[in-house]
């Protein structure tokens, strides 16, 4: 091969509303690996990407939710297919990111795609366990069923690119929410080519929306937002002052919340947790059909 | 660019500028009015959507924005005109038009609700007292095909109904034929129609229908003919066609009504209508009006957006500046 060849580096982009654009604000920041060598320019995403970002998400919400729960769990199955053709790409930017072996870096993202696939599997189950029949005194029946929240601001977990990503992003998704996530501000090259994958795989556009940038600058208008209904705090594990201050704000609106964990390991099992604390309860109540003492009927 | 192109052109005809009935002449006969027409400078049209997109990119924000946003607000005319129209979706909609933001009573008012000719009554009575005017379609919007005894009467009636203002369409079948007289004896007779019983008259707005009109040329025609006809206001379209109002074919209607004043010293509004949907885009008209105009057509008597859903945009926007946080569709109307 020649050595004279010019290497074509990456532009990493935002994703939003299933487009590629750049920050509206026209900022780049340096991304380094763990050793401080630098990797590629990432957009720093301004409040007002954010803002675009949650209206494309709204918009998309609609659909999303509105699909069957068989065919978002065929859509996100087909992720995962595509993240498994990615394999290599992704290894190497986990590994660069967080200063992994290759080996190890290639067995996270073999956990990924596996977390991909175990979520995409609740999407037709997850009303079963947590909807249902109740038993009520009276002649109706009474049917509980799971429903999204809406759009909700995820602010991913730091130190784990991509298995800690799609360990929040994926529970999001699943039950028919929409996402705006905030990459770790230190490793976002795995969560901008996450991007692109969910670009070239069914998931229609909006649904899930990628923003690089600092999770403080991003997360205060995100979690005052008044068309957002809920925030996944994870990514501010570190950083108590913040958590509490975008509850405060995030309170305005009587927002769901998730707490960060203090300690995350994000390759142990999940657990339902993290689609549950994204759902309604929707319960209504039908009448049997008999009419009372007389025992007739319609 | 400044310099109206009537100025430079009144003299060739002998028109002098600033005395109205001097234009009279120009449309003495058909040949007359296509020759005044004809003879109308052509327009750049390259040039022209370079300049409203330039003027499109004006950064307003603070002070200015709340200004803009609430002069904007005061400048719709906030529209329903849908085959389904019930007279409780009328009577919703002028409920908004009195209080557009039931959360904070500082919001201004809508200019007015335009509504279909058998809607006016429904519209005065929910509006009675508040300062929003009625508008109402007529002339058999939005394809304006019937005869014109029947446009007449539309008039008539909406006029009889409470009417404050009526937004009547041009034949675009007669202008793109040519006979320009037909359409400009046809303003004339809907504005004799404009009075009422009672005195007065209920202000004209001739919608052209630019997306109908094919050329920036015609829509300077269009608007010269409908000025000299007597409108009051010229508006870009109806909203019920692919191409309604854009920032350039509206400029060219800024322009037209700047250079009419300059030869006339008589004062014609503009009203963008259709495809409006952002505060963004309202802002950028105002900048178009605020360059081209100036002060004088700021104020809703002027211009006017015909627009519905621009309002609730506006309104979202208008709740960020006071509170600081982004607002959503859950917090404004529905309509």
């Amino acid at each position: 091969m020649s050595t004279d060849r010019l290497n074509v580096l990456k532009t990493y982009k935002l994703y939003v509303g299933g487009k590629f654009p750049r920050s509206e604000s026209g900022r780049v920041y340096e991304v380094t690996d763990s050793k401080g060598n630098w990797l590629a320019n990432a957009p720093r995403s301004s409040r007002k990407d954010a803002r675009d970002a949650v209206v494309a998400a709204r918009k998309a919400f609609g659909g999303w939710s509105g699909a069957t729960a068989y065919n978002r769990g065929q859509v996100l199955y087909r992720v995962a297919e595509m993240l498994e053709g990615r394999r290599d790409q992704f290894t190497a930017e986990v590994a660069a990111a967080e200063g992994l072996s290759r080996a190890k870096a290639a067995a996270q993202v073999d956990a990924a795609v596996d977390r991909w696939v175990w979520y995409a599997g609740w999407s037709d189950k997850v009303a079963q366990v947590v909807g249902g029949a109740n038993p009520v005194a009276g002649p109706y029946f009474n049917l509980s069923t799971p429903e999204p929240t809406g759009v909700v601001a995820v602010i991913a977990p730091a130190g784990s690119s991509l298995l800690g990503l799609v360990s929040v992003v994926a529970p999001v998704i699943v039950t028919g929410n929409t996402a705006v996530v905030v990459a770790d501000e230190s490793a976002p090259l795995p969560a901008l080519s996450l991007a692109e994958v969910l670009a070239t795989s069914d998931v229609p556009g909006g649904v899930v929306n990628v923003l690089s940038g600092s999770a403080a600058e991003l997360g205060a208008p995100l979690a005052a937002h008044q068309d957002v209904n809920a925030v996944d705090l994870a990514g501010t594990a570190g950083d108590t002052g913040l958590a509490t201050e975008l509850e405060v704000a995030a309170a305005d609106n009587l927002k769901r919340v998730l707490r960060p964990a203090p300690t995350a390991d994000w390759s142990a099992a999940p657990g339902t947790g993290r689609m549950l604390a994204f759902l309604e309860t929707k319960t209504v109540w039908h009448p049997t059909g008999g009419l009372g003492a007389a025992g007739s009927s319609y | 660019m400044t310099v109206g192109y009537a100025r430079r052109y009144a003299p060739l005809v002998t028109m002098p500028p600033s005395a109205a009935p001097a234009l009279a002449d120009v449309t003495a006969s058909d040949a007359a009015l296509r020759r005044f027409l004809h003879g109308l400078p052509g327009v750049d049209a390259v040039g022209l959507d370079a300049r409203a997109a330039a003027l499109g990119t004006r950064s307003i924000k603070t002070t200015a924005k709340a200004y803009a946003i609430d002069l904007a607000i005061s400048m719709i005319d906030l529209t329903t005109l849908e085959g389904a129209d019930t007279a409780g979706k009328v009577r919703s909609l002028c409920a908004k038009g009195r209080n557009p933001d039931p959360s904070d009573r500082t919001a201004p008012s809508p200019a007015a609700v335009c509504v279909y000719p058998d809607m006016v009554p429904v519209a005065r009575e929910a509006l009675a007292g508040s300062g929003v005017l009625v508008a109402s379609v007529a002339t058999a919007f939005p394809a304006g095909r019937a005869p014109l005894e029947v446009k007449l009467a539309d008039v008539r009636a909406a006029v009889a109904a409470g009417a404050d203002e009526i937004d009547m369409v041009i034949d675009r079948g007669a202008f793109l034929s040519g006979r320009y007289l037909k359409v400009f004896e046809e303003i004339a007779a809907v504005r004799e129609n404009c009075a009422r019983v009672s005195g007065g008259a209920a202000r004209l707005k001739v919608i052209f229908e630019n997306g109908e009109l094919a050329t920036y040329d015609n829509v300077r025609r269009a608007s010269w003919l409908a000025m000299l006809a007597g409108a009051d206001f010229i508006k870009t379209s109806t909203g019920k066609v692919a191409v309604n109002a854009t920032p350039s074919n509206t400029l060219v209607m800024l322009e037209a009504v700047r250079d009419f004043r300059d030869a006339t010293g008589h004062q014609v509004g503009v009203k963008p209508a259709g495809g409006i949907r952002t505060t963004k885009d309202a802002v950028k008209y105002l900048v178009m009006v605020n360059e081209t105009l100036g002060d004088d057509w700021l104020s809703p008597h002027w211009f006017r957006f015909g627009a519905s859903g621009l309002l609730n945009d506006l309104l979202m926007q208008r709740q960020k500046l006071s509170s600081g946080r982004y607002s959503g569709p859950d917090y404004v109307t529905v309509d």
